[in-house]
Parts: structure tokens; sequence; C-alpha cells
């Protein structure tokens, strides 16, 4: 029997169709745009200036404050100029961008191909590496993994979750990375525990990996406290809260972070970073993006430098088709549009899109018929019907009292809408404004 | 303009379900029962449901074309859905005047007033229905006897429904076990020998519709099951207390529309609730309320009346029957 | 037979006249004062209930009006100077001189000065679109063009031109209630004091970015150049984070600023046309 989580859910049609394209690497850009927020939290501090040179690893940005990240350069080269780029957000940011000569990284970093399973330091000094590092949260969200590494004193942390379902159709990068580097994943999944200090850490992956499924179990066997649970396909297991629910039965309450139920969400990419980090010194500044499209030639999985445009991305997989309409970057279910190719990749990219004209637009929406399917895929129990509702005609407390900020945001509402309405744009919109009129409350 | 990006907020995926594919597998579903009322009934039975269908499309478009003045819709399917529904409430002898009427009724005033598709509270083709058997009772009452293409529309013999033979008779002071002889067996009432109105009559094709509709994930099966469940247990429980007094719950079960019912009316999207338990709460309550007309009420049948009583019911559900909320009672292991 | 008639007549009354009793003392038992003044001043106001005194509605501001000891900082702005001199009167205390309003749109985004670089195929709503991205154009801080504005205008003072896909205010009928800079997402309504003959000269641009940026996004961007600063006699024009904004207060209408402008960012309304050489850029989205 796999395991899965109780309420809701859809299952949109996979399309993993770079599965077995291995990792390459990208060359090098002419130029990289790096923008100095690419995590949740506040922006970091530019410290470089125009003119300057920088190693690959160098620090260019610092962190300003405790939920935030440092950014590191992911080329050498030369600063050309400090401005402002539009970046996945859809807005103008500020980002260093760099002109590239050679590829000379920071001496620190060890580049030999070595794994290194021993882990000599304490909790501390990991987390410090990570925070050094720049870490955040690979599957998405982009959330510092230092600030998840430190336990608040009052509460206890006791099993470690790695999350390699990977639940968004057409992606696989995290996919690839537990075929490839299987063992660093795991030796960065040991740290993990190390720094959290727990014994115990369990790992989800889809049925739908059965290939990853099987390696990453039978490397398992030789790490310790490490197993390995495969999982029913169902979209959005990988969300923190039902992936917590679908392995260890623990249900986070509502408002709560999974810390209050005792344990910490960190994707499989995540781990490789904080392998590379702490047993390599090389902080984050390449991800495995996929770039996929049903018209793509040759769709596939690239090791790619953040900063890179996404322009160069496109060709390395064959070049921009002409039905093109729409690029995500991310998965198609909670991915951003983004307007131009321009847009540098970022830490948060897991993967990029190309959706054909005739898939990419909208059909128009039509009155509710109240079939409640919207009710019935919805894996926080809420009722989308009546939060869009709510939401569009400006009732706010009662929406409040209706739980939207429970909602994360998974589109599963809109995706099953036979009368195609914008439940999950009305529903974010409200939401936003709820989140506003609480803190502005909690001001008074 | 083609080479501009087109970008919206996700998701940027949508399932393959729509309005109109809902509609038309519900169609699809009826088509089994459809085809047995033609077997029973003949020529009737087509008059019927094409003059139902028909005019249910077309008082549907004539609203929203002169009265409404806003976007035709017609083209989604529910009218049609509407008409079938209130063509197989209807006996199949019925004036072809009377069905205009009786779609005139659940097209403009139980939908088309409360702002079409999606906002009515009550079934239409029920709201039809009802204002027919209140309005015409003689006509509404008179069932024909079936006998396929033997007969001609107009002069089809017509007689009581093994419901109301029952209900007379136990009127009448007779006891159940004699008047079991006067009504069709439990096997023929699967198949649909028997008067009725043209939908409710073969249970069998409706269990193959009722199928259909589950595999097709066109409807959950919380309403069916809770409103056939509790509607089994009541009719149980009287049968015991008192045999001589009650038929047996199969025989309530295969008569008097309550598989129509449920399968079909009670599932109606618009005017059902949104969730499992008020679904679940929602058809007991229709089970129980069918019984207790049955029984103790003036009519026969009851499946309607429960089900638009029940209906009203539907909002206050919404509102004070919530779904689970994930998170919301911490119970940790 | 005969009886029932009579009979219902006695029982009937009998029972109205013990339900009047009823409620007689529940009316007098649960009534509530309230000062008949709040009725009077309510009777003045204009009953819009358009929310722009910043209160829920004319019984909320009339009670306001009433409880105040003085009328600073509360105005009417759909009834203006006229009803708020006649509640003045009525409560026997002084409105304070207030100058009429209107709104104007500080974007001049037309599809010719800003070109489109990408597709929306959301909701057509204004917040939505902000909250995902830019826009349609480059500029993220111009009009989207999905008209909250004039869904929420109470007094059908906005409508969307179809040419410049922006919304025009119409001043006759704008009562500055205020309804349209609250719902704009992008803050790009103002209201700015009403002159003679509906005149009005105003940077129609929102942009904060840089000159370049700003310039390559639409080409009527104020792009922060400062020349319209430096030939205002009056300290009318300020410039601030690379936009420059014409205070209407003390603006004199000399109308030397407009022609200063390298982008033609400075429209000037209700004029009559220049007789020298310089020609200002025909403002073609607010004729009115």
């Amino acid at each position: 029997m796999l395991k899965t989580f109780p309420t809701g859910g859809v299952h949109p049609p996979e399309n993993k169709i770079t599965a077995n394209a291995p990792i390459q690497s990208l060359p090098l850009p002419e130029q990289v745009i790096i923008p100095v927020s690419q995590h949740i939290g506040a922006p970091a501090t530019a410290i470089v200036n125009k003119g300057d040179t920088v190693k690959a690893g160098q620090t260019i940005a610092t962190s300003k404050g405790f939920v935030s990240s440092n950014i590191h350069s992911s080329v050498s080269g030369k600063v050309s100029k400090i401005d402002m780029v539009t970046d996945t957000t859809g807005y103008k940011q500020t980002a260093v961008f760099i002109d590239v000569s050679g590829d000379e990284w920071v001496d620190t970093i060890d580049r030999s191909e070595e794994i290194i399973q021993d882990v000599g330091l304490t909790p501390e000094e990991i987390t410090r590496k990570c925070l050094d590092a720049g870490i955040v949260g690979l599957g998405g969200a982009t959330f510092p993994s230092h600030v998840k590494l430190t336990v608040p004193s009052g509460k206890k942390c006791d099993v470690l979750i790695i999350n390699g379902v990977e639940c968004e159709p057409y992606l696989t990068a995290d996919h690839r990375l537990m075929l490839e580097r299987g063992e660093e994943v795991l030796t960065g999944a040991t740290i993990l525990m190390k720094a959290l200090r727990v014994e115990k850490a369990l790992i989800g992956i889809e049925s739908n990996k059965p290939d990853a499924l099987a390696h990453i179990a039978k490397l398992a066997s030789g790490f310790k406290g490490i197993t390995v649970h495969g999982l029913k396909v169902k979209y959005p297991q990988g969300a923190e809260k039902q992936l917590i629910k679908a392995l260890i039965k623990r249900e986070v309450p509502s408002g709560r972070l999974p810390l209050d139920v005792g344990t910490v969400v960190h994707n499989v990419g995540t781990a490789f970073a904080v392998y590379e980090a702490v047993q390599k010194n090389k902080p984050l500044f390449e991800r495995v993006v996929t770039v996929t499209g049903r018209s793509l030639s040759s769709p596939g999985n690239f090791l790619v430098r953040t900063g890179t445009p996404v322009s160069k991305l496109i060709a390395a997989a064959g070049g921009m088709p002409e039905d093109t309409g729409k690029i995500v970057a991310g998965g198609p279910m909670m991915g951003k549009a983004i307007n131009n190719t321009d847009v540098p990749v970022v830490k948060g990219m897991s993967g990029l899109l190309l959706i054909p004209l005739e898939e990419s637009g909208r059909a128009g929406s039509e009155p509710c018929i109240r079939c409640a399917r919207c009710v019935s895929v919805c894996p926080l129990g809420l009722e989308p019907y009546l939060l869009m509702t709510l939401a569009e005609l400006g009732l706010y407390e009662r929406a409040e009292t209706e739980k939207i900020t429970d909602c994360m945001e998974c589109g599963s509402c809109s995706y099953t809408c036979p009368a195609a309405r914008p439940l999950l744009d009305y529903i974010r919109l409200g939401k936003g404004i709820v989140i506003k009129m609480a803190r502005e409350r909690n001001l008074k | 303009m083609s080479n501009l990006l087109n970008v919206s907020p996700s998701p940027h995926v949508y399932g393959k379900e729509t309005t109109r594919k809902l509609m038309l597998g519900v169609v699809l579903a009826l088509i089994p029962a459809l085809a047995a009322s033609i077997y029973f009934f003949g020529w009737g039975a087509i008059i019927v449901t094409i003059t139902a269908v028909l005019s249910c499309v077309l008082f549907e478009y004539l609203i929203q074309r002169f009265l409404l003045k806003k976007a035709i819709t017609i083209t989604d399917g529910s009218a049609v859905v509407t008409g079938l529904l209130l063509a197989f409430n209807l006996p199949s002898n019925f004036p072809v005047v009377l069905v205009v009427l009786g779609s005139l009724v659940a097209i403009g005033v139980a939908k088309m007033t409360f702002g079409g598709l999606g906002n009515n509270p009550f079934n239409p083709a029920l709201v039809g229905r009802v204002f027919m058997l209140i309005s015409f009772p003689v006509q509404m009452t008179s069932w024909p006897v079936p006998s396929g293409f033997g007969t001609g529309y107009a002069d089809a013999v017509t007689g009581a429904t093994p419901l109301a033979v029952i209900k007379a008779g136990i009127k009448g002071g007779e006891q159940v076990s004699a008047l079991m002889d006067q009504v069709p067996s439990h096997m023929q009432l699967f198949y649909g020998y028997m008067g009725g109105s043209m939908g409710e009559i073969a249970a069998a094709a409706l269990l193959i519709g009722f199928a259909y509709m589950l595999i097709r994930k066109i409807i959950t099966w919380h309403i069916p099951v809770s409103v056939i469940g509790s509607f089994l247990i009541f009719t149980t429980i009287l049968w015991h207390a008192a045999p001589e007094k009650n038929a047996d719950p199969l025989f309530h079960l295969l008569t008097g529309g309550i598989l129509l019912g449920a399968i079909y009316m009670a599932t109606d999207y618009v005017t059902s609730p949104m969730n499992p338990k008020a679904m679940i709460i929602y058809g007991c309550g229709i089970g129980i309320i069918t019984v207790v007309i049955r029984v103790f009420g003036a009519y026969p049948e009851g499946v309607s009346f429960a089900i638009l009583i029940m209906n009203a019911f539907v909002p206050l559900m919404n509102t004070y029957i919530k779904p689970k909320r994930f998170g919301e009672e911490v119970k940790n292991g | 037979m005969s009886s029932v008639i009579p009979l219902t007549i006695i029982s009937l009354s009998v029972i109205a006249s013990i339900a009047a009793v009823i409620l007689f003392f529940v009316a007098r038992k649960f009534k509530v004062f309230e000062d008949p003044r709040i009725d009077e001043v309510q009777e003045i106001l204009p009953a819009a209930n358009c929310g722009g005194c910043g209160f829920a509605g004319c019984r909320n501001f009339a009670e306001a009006l009433v409880k105040a000891d003085s009328f600073e900082g509360l105005v009417c702005p759909v009834g203006g100077a006229k009803i708020m001199e006649e509640a003045a009167a009525l409560l026997g205390k002084e409105a304070p001189v207030v100058d009429p309003l209107v709104a104007v749109l500080l974007c001049n985004g037309t599809p010719e000065f800003r070109p489109k670089t990408s597709n929306y195929t959301g909701v057509y709503d204004c917040r939505i679109s902000h909250n995902l991205y830019a826009g349609e154009s480059d500029c993220s801080y111009g009009c989207l063009e999905y008209a909250d504005c004039v869904r929420a205008c109470a007094f059908s003072a906005l409508y969307m031109d179809p040419e410049t896909r922006l919304p025009v205010v119409i001043d006759e009928k704008c009562v500055a209630c205020g309804a349209c800079v609250k719902a704009c997402p992008r803050n790009i309504f103002e209201l700015r004091k009403k002159a003679k003959k509906d005149r009005k000269i105003y940077v129609a641009c929102s942009n904060c970015d840089k000159g370049g940026p700003a310039r390559r996004a639409c080409k009527v961007a104020c792009i922060g150049c400062g020349k319209c600063v430096k030939v205002c006699q009056f300290d009318a024009i300020t410039l601030e984070n690379n936009l420059a904004y014409i205070d209407a207060t003390k603006c004199t209408f000399c109308r030397k600023c407009a022609p200063e402008c390298p982008t033609n960012s400075i429209l000037e309304i209700n004029f009559p046309p220049r007789k020298q050489k310089i020609e200002a850029e025909p403002a073609q989205t607010t004729e009115n």
C-alpha cells in the first residue's frame, strides 16, 4: 500500500518527458544577471561595485536580517553594472550584471569529484555554513534553509523529511538528481539530520519514479537512520503539510509550522546543495533546471549557473519552438509565467516549461454549477467556490473565518473546475488582503 | 501580437472536464432509462420526451434572448437535462400542451427567475413536475399500462401505479399480503413492467446509468447511497413493525421513482450541498421524508416533495456544515 | 354556518388588540434615543452612500457631523460646500472652506506610446494583474487597463476609452469621492483642485524608474529630467523618485512647463490653443 495524504488532490497528466534525459552542464553565458533577492525574506545588500572583478562563489550580496540569504557570484568576471531587471516576480528587482571571463572559482571550493561522507562539523557549524553558502529551499519556495535548521528553544524536532516527491507535472530535476547524485543527496540528508540533532530521516518519493525509488532505497541501506518510502502519485503531495501527513500521519495545525509537530521538511535539491556547501565549501550558485515542453526539439535537464538568462536554456534545449505561447518558470501548477526570455535563472527555478499557444489560453469562465469538485479536491479542506465569491465581493472578514489564509495556492481547484472559473486568482487576491488586514490589526 | 508571450496567474494547465461534457454525461446516463420507457410506453414516451426537451431549450433561449438580454447559454446542455428529467417525471400520455406548460414553469419560474444555471435553489424539473401534480392531478395520475408500441399515444389504457394500489388498498383496510397479488412481481418491477412516470419504472436501466455516472465521476456516491440507505433502513423498520400494513422495503425501492430521484434528481449539482458531510445529511433527509410521505401522507410517492423540501435546506447546510479543514483538530500520534 | 363569520371577526379583533397592547409596551421598553438632528442632517446629505467622506454611509456621516465639535476634516465631497454650509447652519456650526476636487489619471500610456510586451490572459481585474506582474507593457507603474476604477465609480463619471484603453474622467460628473483612488492598485488617480473651466496642467505619468527604462517602456513617461522644475517660477513643481509633480494649489496655469518637457508628459487640458510655434502634444486622452 503506497502512502498518500487523505483529503483532496488531483492527478494532472504527468508529462515527465525529460525523465530519461541525463543532467547536462550548460556552457557559460557571456553575461549573467544575478538578482539580489532570490529568496523569501529581506533582499540581500549588494557589496560589489561596478568594475569589480569577482570569482565564482564569491559573495556579492549579504543577507539582511535573519530571514534572508547571501547571494554569490556564479561566474568569474567583471561587474558591468548594478541595475534593475525583470525577474520571475514579474517586477523589476535590483540585480548585479557580470560579464563573464574564464571560469575561475574561489580557492576554498573543493572541485574534486570525490564524495566525502564523513561529517565532522557540529550542528552550529553546519547551520553557519548553510547561511554563508546562501542555501535556500530549492523546491520552489526558496525559504532560507538556515532558518529551518535553527530549532527555537521550546520546540522539539524528532524526524527529518526529505522531499523527493516532485509532484508537479513535467518537472524532473529532482528525479535526475536522485538518480545521478543519490549518494550526495543522502549525505546531505545525514548532514541535515546532524544539524537538527535527529536520529531518523524519511525520504518520500512518488511511485512514478520507480528507478529513483529503487536507486535511493538501495543506497539508503548504507546510511544510518534513513528510510525511503514510495508514495501514490497525487498532486500536491510535495506540499510540506501534505507530505508530513502522508509520511508520518501528523497534521500541521492551521497557521503553524512543521516544527510544531516535530519535523522539518527539506527538498532533495536542498539536501544536495547542503552537501556541496558543507563538504565542498561550495556556495549555492548553480542548480538543475528542467527545460521542457511538448514542442521542444531536445528537452532536458541542465545544470546551470544562477543568473543565466532563460533564453540560453531554451537555446540549449533546441531553441524556442514557433508555437510557444507561454513560458512558465517552475511547474505548470504553481509556476509563474514570465513575460520575456531575458529573465535570469534564480535559485528557486526548478523548471522552465514552454506551453504551445493553443494550450496557453484559458477557457472563458462560466457560471458556477456548484458541482462541488473544488471542495472535494482541496487538499486543505477549504471551500474554494465560497472563498472566491467572498474575495470577489470584498467580504474579507467572512473569508478570514472561512480560513482563506490556509490556502497554499496549489491550484487544484482552478485545475478541476468544469466551468473554468478563476477560483485561485480571486482566492489569492483575497488571501493577500486578509493577511494585510490581520497584520494591520496586530500592529494596533 | 503572435510573438508576445501570454501571461496569466497559475495554474497553467487545466482539467478536461467542462460543464457541457458533464451535462452530456448525465444525458448519456439517462439513455438506458429512456430506452426502457420507449420500450414500455411506445410513441407516448417519444412524444413527451421530445416536447419537454425542445420546449425547455426553447424557453431558455427565448428568456435569455428577449427578457434578460444576456449571452445565450443553451449549448451548456443544462436545459436538455432539465427537459429529459421533466419528461421522466410525467406519464407517457401526458397532453403535449401541458408538457410545454410544465417546461415553462421549470425553466422560466424555477431556473431563470433566480438568475439561470447555478443560482436556482430548487430542482427545475421537480418544480415543473410538482406544479403539474398540483394543477392537473387527473392527468398526472392516469398512468398508461405498459404496452410498448401496441397502442397509440392518446388511447392508452391507464391504470394506477403499484404504490397507489397498495396505498388505496391499505386505506380500504386490506392486508398488504393480499394486495401484493394485484401488483407486478419484484422481478417485473426491476425491469420496469409497471404503470408510472416514464423514467421511474425501469430500475435496471437507472442503475446502469448510475454506474456510468460513478465511473465517469460525474457524481459521487454520497447522495444516492445515503438516500437509498436511509430509505431502506426506515422502510425495513416499518415493515418489521407492521408487515400487514407496510409493503416490503424492496417493493418500495423499486417503485415510485425513489431510484430516479436518488440517482438523478437529488444529485443535481446546483441544488445539492457542496461537501460530503452535508451531502449525506441531505440524502438521509430525502430518504426519510420520502418514507414519511408515502406511509403517513396523502401522496403515494413523495420523492419529489422530499427532494424539494431538502433543497430548501441546502443553503443552510452549506453555511453551517463545513468540510473538515486540514489542521483543524490537533490529533497527532 | 352563519355564526362563523361574526365569530371570526370577533376572535381576530381580540387577537389584534392583544398584539397591539404587547407591541405598545415593547416599543416603549426598547425605545432608543437618537438625536433628531441626525435625521435632519441626513435629509440634507446627497444619500449617495459613496463613502467619499470616509464613513460607511450618509447616516454615519450625519451622526459624525452632529457629534463633532467642529467640522474640521469632515467634508461631503459629493455635496460640496453648499451642502456643508446647509448642515453647518442647521447645527449652528461653521463649515470650513474646501476646494472642490476632481479625479485625474496620472498616466497617458496609450498603446501608441506604450508598446505592449506581453499578453495578459488572466482575469479582467487590475488587482489580479497587478499582483502578478508589471503588466502588458514594460511600465510597472502605469494603468493596467482592466477598469477597476470604472467599476468602483458610483457616479458613472468614468469610462474606458476603447482607443486609448485608458479610463476617462467626466469632470462634470466626478464628485471626488475618491473611490477610484482606492480601487486603483497602482495608485495612479489623484484628486486635484478643480480650476476654472476645468483647466488642468499635470504630469500624466507615475513612473518612478530612471529616465532610460522609463522612456523605453513609454514614450510619454516622465524621465525626471527636472526641466519643468527649473522653469517654474512658483515652486509648484517638485521632483521626487525620478518623477515630477505639479502642485495644483500652487500652479498658476502660466503654461511655461509643458513646452519644456522633452517627453510631452505634462498635459494641458481645456486651454485655448497656443499661438506660438511651440507645439504641445495634443492631449488625446482627456478631451473634456
